[in-house]
């Protein structure tokens, strides 16, 4: 089996979902959108907004190099593929977390988050203990985000959707309503991308 | 304050729930008066999103933290403009060990 993709950390999520194109020549039905991931995004805000190179952008991502280069190739190739079939772009989806404000109690074990950026947090809101950490590396699985890269096994007979646990085979799993084992989501790396 | 806790039953003896959208019961638990609601979760058998209906279900009850396994995607950005804090147990937990944490 294909080791499993690193999670790729995101500093800034985009403010928006997508782009639609405008003024096209012909009239056509409104073609399908080309999917960004968030992933690819954050390569395209590091490397062309803030001017990182790719080593540094790919230590922000918390992936390697190589492979922070494979995700802003595939960008690129989507974005040239938008502009010149006149697709929309969708950003959804990827194997990311986010990197925010969260912190872990070291006596009852929980991860909790700031809500009030203007207060500092001064302890723990469940157990009221003083020792925490800020860090984020336990809430790496908590944040997977779901998209067009979801881990999502269907059931052929009632459509049931089900998430699966990565390294698990969807066949191995059947439905809970109606006992019949699960499909690999149709659509799923859909298209001429290879997802990195 | 009042906080909102996942669970898997209607009685203190329920563990937590590991999800949050598609949770059995809400307990809205409030720390000043030591009372609680349990709130059966109308969006538990929801297609698509749970997440954000609970979050409403439960901003209208004014709780200020919620406590769960996990939450999704969706949640975030809505529980940061809401003020509502997040609060993650990866271990079992049971209601009632929740509750005696937050009377600390």
């Amino acid at each position: 089996m294909a080791r499993l993709k690193r999670l790729r950390k995101i500093l800034n999520p985009p403010s928006m979902k997508g782009f639609k194109p405008y003024g096209q020549e012909s009239d056509t039905e409104e073609k399908e959108p080309v999917t960004l991931l968030y992933e690819e995004y954050e390569a395209l805000r590091l490397c062309d907004y803030d001017n990182c190179n790719h080593a540094e952008a790919s230590a922000i991502m918390n992936v390697s190099r190589p492979t922070f280069t494979r995700i802003y190739a595939s960008l690129r190739q989507k974005l040239a593929n938008a502009f010149v079939e006149c697709r929309p772009i969708v950003v959804e989806g990827g194997k990311i977390y986010f990197d925010s404000d969260w912190h872990y109690c070291m006596k009852c074990h929980c991860n909790f988050n700031n809500p009030d950026k203007d207060r500092s947090i001064e302890s723990c809101p469940l157990c009221g203990n003083q020792t925490f950490e800020t860090h984020n590396s336990e809430l790496e699985t908590a944040f997977v985000m779901s998209g067009n890269c979801a881990e999502i096994c269907v059931c052929p007979v009632c459509g049931e959707k089900v998430s699966r646990e990565p390294g698990t085979a969807c066949n191995q799993l059947v439905c809970s309503s109606c006992g019949a084992p699960l499909n690999r989501r149709a659509g799923y790396r859909r298209g001429s991308f290879k997802n990195q | 304050m009042k906080v909102a806790i996942t669970s898997t039953g209607d009685s203190f003896d329920s563990m937590l729930d590991s999800r949050f959208g598609r949770c059995s019961y809400f307990v809205v638990y409030d720390t000043e008066s030591k009372s609680s609601e349990f709130i059966p979760n109308p969006n538990k058998n929801a297609s698509e999103g749970a997440g954000p209906a609970s979050v409403q279900l439960l901003a209208e009850k004014n709780v200020e933290k919620i406590v769960s396994g996990e939450f999704g995607m969706k949640i975030k950005s809505l529980l940061d403009s809401l003020r509502i804090q997040m609060i993650i147990i990866k271990e079992p937990k049971s209601v009632r060990d929740v509750t005696a944490l937050l009377n600390h």
